[in-house]
């Protein structure tokens, strides 16, 4: 079963009349990447952000259709557009983490960042906070560069360290999804390549959503693959046939680069 | 033709610069001689009954720091929910008063407080002093947080809930804390502001010749002796109130400037 | 947690929004008694703490209005004397003269401080060089800085003996306070100025230098005209200050209630009026003095929101 399920989904910013997504329709496979593509304004962004309900910090959004999450405990589906209260918003977030483009380090130290999430979920025991926060780094691939510096400022780290960084804090509170928002278009190749690879690590223990500009980067690493165009989703499949394959033309000559 | 219309105007705009400068290096060297030749460290010690400066200072220095007591948490507060929580019009008004009341005319702040406080309890006191000078605070707080949160990048927000943070945890843990030097500096320069202000006191907490930490009655503050001394006929309350003067600007610069100096480090 | 904390900064804004409407409302309510007394005459009369004779005989007064005291005396609430001729006499207060002081002030402090204001502000943004304009920029901030009692003081003897020298005429006058009231807006303009000034794309700066322009004709023909809402903005809003300044003012006009006949006359404004007389005053003289605080309060508040909303919108 997809970890999520989006359906019949139809979003309009405020203030706006007409919808920037249009009856979209896609599942979130369970610890798989699913990439999203598309010229820019196409609406992958607005989508990826729905599926968090990151929007609702800036109110007067207008929804249509489902967002269902998968219960782990219950294998029931919830429809997240339905949360209102604030303690459902906070555990939402705690399942559906979130990195951004640019790396968003909290002013605070290393291991404080990392820890973050944590503490707000209510975790104080110092033992169980520095264990759970050394599995996250390990997981991102940061430890060895900051094991012994863990009390120093996130703001001294590079910029891919800082995106790594989190990924670690994001990865710590232990979530079902990751919401990637085209996590190293701000980044140097190499940084680009680590972050790459960290993901198909990732993919173990998460289900993983990414909106990327980059078709070569979706790709190589995305398991399956929906291209948007102009607020619909316009093809979804397994990533080898998107890209080999494409059933419709406008996907195709996305790919082919016939516009950008 | 142009050229020397050119020059000249550029010539005008530099004497301009140095007109303003003049000014300015008058003022200092003024209050450096003279308050330097009626200076000893006497003033420290001794209060106005003795000839010296120490009450008023002490009192000047209360008076404000209460005030930043009220009006700094308050200030905040407001600002904070004018960049995080406000939206639409009511955000809007509140943000203009407040931006109207910074160039509010003290003297006026002072008669409203003369009429809610001082009169109705009965006297002039240092709490009504010292509420003159917090409302007199409060915009330039509520002005400085507003524009400091504002700095902070929409993506740290966003973050910090993407976390499962309440709202006023992301504000308190993470953006509070990456705007935190912008707004020490607009609070220093908010001190250095009211520390120097006199009109608001005048008839609020007045002043006072004794020591005291009595907030209930007049209390001793050094720019409204330094207007009364100024207005006594005898030649040594002129001389100790331009050594007043000089402390009273040395203490608002070096207040300004440390403001100064903490942002300057961050970049 | 979090809805405490929404009200609580909720409530901290609308502090504002209660201390404003706090202000007018008290300022009306003690003016009360003056306004009722005066109403807008208040604004024409220039006869301040001046007994004048009534001219109802005092038979015609009637016997709800005298309240004898043990002394035999009659007094009421309007301060009902009797003089040597045994004639009524009341004490008025009119505000034209601090009025005019005020304005008259506040004019001469423009007239002196636009053309450095504006030259210096030319300075910052558009000739020194990096280095320069940031130490001189922070120079005329620590101006800006310094309290307005220092200006008082260096004003009253230092600046005033050589205005005299030169004018003339009293060394306390209108035109030595408006001098020194000009000394301490010039920072504020230069600096709003200069920040106004600084939003003018660099592109247009650019294309008119390319053809050619000079400095000068960049500044006056790009430069001003693109930022012109924002300097008028500000010498609107240094204007809105001018008027309510006290201490420095207090010193140099001379705290006499009497139209200036010349420039170098000393005369009265509306905070120097309230600085002097508030700590003595009651009854209907005090209530004068809250007549005139609210006239000036209101008169600010118009200055600085047709400032503000009408100019500044573009500057930050």
């Amino acid at each position: 079963m997809p970890v999520m399920n989006i359906k019949k989904f139809s979003f309009t910013y405020p203030g706006v009349d007409h919808p920037s997504l249009r009856d979209i329709n896609l599942p979130i496979e369970k610890n798989k990447i699913t990439a999203l593509i598309g010229p820019s304004g196409c609406g992958k962004s607005t989508l990826l952000r729905a599926m968090n309900r990151i929007h609702d910090l800036y109110p007067g959004n207008k929804y249509d259709g489902k967002i269902e999450l998968l219960n782990e405990q219950t294998n029931q589906y919830s429809n997240i557009l339905n949360i209102k209260k604030e303690n459902e918003f906070i555990q939402l977030r705690q399942q559906v983490g979130m990195i951004f483009q640019k790396p968003t380090p909290f002013p605070m130290s290393i291991f404080d960042n990392v820890a973050y999430g944590l503490k707000i979920a209510g975790i104080k025991n110092k033992t169980e906070l520095k264990d759970r926060v050394e599995i996250a780094l390990k997981g991102s691939a940061l430890w060895k560069e900051v094991h012994d510096r863990l009390n120093v400022s996130a703001m001294g780290l590079s910029g891919g360290q800082q995106q790594r960084l989190c990924i670690a804090r994001a990865v710590a509170v232990k979530p079902e999804v990751l919401l990637f928002d085209e996590p190293t278009s701000a980044l140097d190749p190499i940084s680009t390549g680590a972050i790459e690879e960290l993901l198909v690590e990732l993919k173990k223990d998460v289900s993983i959503a990414i909106v990327t500009h980059n078709m070569q980067q979706a790709s190589r690493i995305s398991d399956y693959t929906a291209f948007m165009y102009l607020g619909d989703l316009v093809e979804y499949d397994k990533t080898e046939n998107i890209f080999l394959n494409p059933a419709e033309k406008r996907t195709e000559d996305y790919i082919t680069g016939r516009f950008g | 033709m142009r050229l020397l219309v050119n020059k000249i105007f550029l010539a005008l705009s530099v004497l301009s610069a140095l007109i303003g400068l003049t000014f300015l290096g008058w003022i200092l060297i003024t209050l450096f001689i003279k308050g330097l030749s009626s200076f000893h460290f006497s003033l420290f010690l001794n209060d106005l009954i003795e000839g010296g400066l120490r009450n008023l200072i002490i009192g000047q220095f209360i008076l404000a720091g209460l005030a930043s007591i009220i009006g700094i948490p308050l200030g905040m507060a407001a600002g904070i929910y004018l960049q995080e929580y406000g939206r639409g019009r009511y955000a809007s008004l509140i943000r203009d008063l407040s931006d109207i009341m910074m160039s509010a005319p003290s003297i006026v702040i002072g008669a409203f407080v003369y009429a809610v406080v001082v009169i109705p309890t009965g006297g002039t006191s240092g709490f009504a002093g010292a509420i003159s000078l917090a409302i007199m605070m409060l915009p330039v707080v509520i002005n400085t947080t507003d524009n400091m949160l504002s700095l902070v990048p929409r993506e740290l927000r966003e973050a910090g809930i993407s976390l499962g943070a309440s709202k006023y945890r992301v504000i308190i843990d993470i953006i509070i804390k990456a705007a935190k030097v912008g707004i020490m500096t607009g609070i220093l320069l908010a001190f250095a502001r009211i520390i120097g202000e006199t009109a608001p006191l005048l008839f609020t907490s007045e002043t006072s010749n004794y020591f005291s930490l009595d907030l209930t009655e007049s209390f001793p503050s050094l720019t409204v002796s330094i207007y009364d001394l100024a207005n006594e006929p005898e030649e040594s309350s002129r001389d100790l109130a331009w050594a007043a003067s000089f402390i009273l600007t040395a203490l608002v610069l070096v207040i300004n400037l440390a403001g100064r100096f903490i942002t300057r480090n961050k970049h | 947690m979090e809805k405490i904390f929404q009200k609580l900064s909720l409530s901290s804004a609308s502090l504002v929004f209660i201390i404003l409407i706090g202000i007018f409302i008290t300022l009306f309510n003690s003016s009360k008694l003056a306004i009722d007394e005066y109403g807008f005459d208040f604004i024409t009369n220039p006869d301040w703490n001046k007994e004048v004779t009534i001219d109802t005989p005092l038979s015609d007064v009637t016997t709800e209005d005298i309240i004898i005291d043990e002394d035999d005396m009659i007094m009421d609430e309007d301060e009902v004397m009797f003089d040597e001729d045994n004639e009524n006499t009341k004490t008025v207060f009119g505000g034209l003269v601090p009025i005019v002081g005020t304005l008259l002030s506040t004019l001469i402090a423009l007239v002196f401080a636009l053309p450095i204001a504006m030259g210096i502000a030319v300075f910052l943004a558009e000739i020194a060089p990096k280095n320069i304009s940031n130490i001189v920029g922070i120079a005329i901030e620590l101006l800006a800085a310094i309290p307005s009692i220092i200006f008082g003081m260096w004003g009253l003897y230092y600046f005033a003996p050589i205005v005299a020298d030169i004018v003339g005429g009293y060394q306390v006058s209108l035109l030595t306070a408006g001098l020194v009231l000009g000394v301490m807006i010039l920072p504020f303009m230069a600096a709003i100025t200069r920040d106004s000034m600084n939003t003018t794309p660099s592109v247009l700066k650019e294309s008119a230098y390319a053809l050619g322009a000079t400095k000068f004709e960049v500044i006056k023909d790009i430069i001003f005209p693109y930022s012109k809402v924002g300097i008028i903005g500000s010498i609107i809003l240094a204007l809105g200050r001018a008027l309510g300044e006290t201490m420095a003012v207090a010193f140099l006009i001379g705290s006499i209630f009497a139209l200036p006949s010349a420039i170098n006359d000393p005369t009265i404004s509306i905070p120097v009026a309230m600085a002097n007389n508030f700590g003595e005053a009651s009854g209907l003289g005090e209530s004068a003095l809250f007549y005139l605080a609210l006239i000036l309060f209101v008169i600010s508040f118009a200055v600085i929101s047709v400032a503000k909303f009408y100019f500044l919108k573009k500057v930050k």
